[in-house]
């Protein structure tokens, strides 16, 4: 019987697909709010008092992590194949994948960190 | 198969026309795939945006209101338009290729792609309601 190697690839798979949904469906109206209307004063900010109560809600942390974490490793996964294909830098794959899968992990530590301890 | 395989008498160079690096610039629907693979970087930057705000809010009352101040920047705003542009494309193409991606029966007979990409705009639609009504409602 031919042995199957244990590879990473479904699991980040999944992780893309996870990732991209919750991207796909949280993130246009959050942009929407924090990155235009709020900043252009088209719509009133809320106050701190409120955005604090809202993040210190135990479902709002989890949502905001899993939202950042999974958001980034498919930002990642999907940046990886795009230079792949793209620019064609195949020797480069190492370098692109520490690089890009790297930045994913220490940006998930980071937002564990703001969602769990910090707020 | 090596990328480039040295001449031997028994096993001669593939033929393998070499791609221009700019090959998606060729046609419209390849340009296209490449802006939608492209917007993971603005997902990237709008999480990094999101932690920013919400360590801001973290730090207190004043700390929340220079990044307020910071995000009326110019610069800013027109990256976050442009994040946004981006952002909706990706959600577009996604719930567009869901029905591709997802094959789900119902006894013995496929359910229709429109049901299951019209399911995802309906989710999209429902989620940017709640975040939005948690943001703005009064109370």
């Amino acid at each position: 019987m031919r042995k199957i190697k244990p590879s990473l690839e479904p699991i980040l798979w999944l992780h893309f697909s996870g990732g991209g949904a919750l991207a796909a469906m949280a993130m246009p109206v959050l942009i929407v709010l924090f990155g235009l209307a709020f900043p252009l004063g088209w719509i009133e900010t809320p106050t701190h008092e409120r955005l604090l109560s809202l993040l210190r809600n135990p479902i709002a942390r989890v949502t905001g992590f899993v939202l950042c974490s999974l958001s980034l490793i498919h930002a990642a996964h999907r940046l990886r194949y795009t230079l792949y294909d793209g620019l064609q830098i195949k020797h480069l794959n190492e370098m692109v994948n520490t690089l890009g899968y790297g930045g994913a992990v220490v940006g998930s530590l980071w937002a564990a960190y703001v969602f769990f301890l910090k707020v | 198969v090596s990328v480039t395989p040295g001449y031997t008498p028994y096993h001669p160079r593939w033929l393998r026309p070499r791609v221009s690096t700019y090959w998606w610039l060729s046609s419209g629907s390849y340009l296209a795939f490449i802006l939608r693979e492209i917007s993971s970087v603005f997902v990237a930057w709008f999480v990094v945006y999101l932690l920013m705000l919400v360590s801001a809010v973290s730090d207190g009352p004043a700390a929340y209101q220079d990044f307020l101040r910071w995000s009326g920047r110019p610069l800013v705003l027109l990256l976050n338009a442009v994040t946004l542009v981006f952002v909706v494309f990706h959600a577009i193409t996604w719930f567009n290729l869901a029905p591709q991606a997802m094959v789900i029966k119902m006894g013995k007979t496929r359910v229709p792609g429109i049901l299951i990409a019209g399911s995802n705009y309906a989710g999209w639609f429902v989620v940017s309601a709640v975040l939005a009504w948690l943001l703005l409602g009064r109370g």
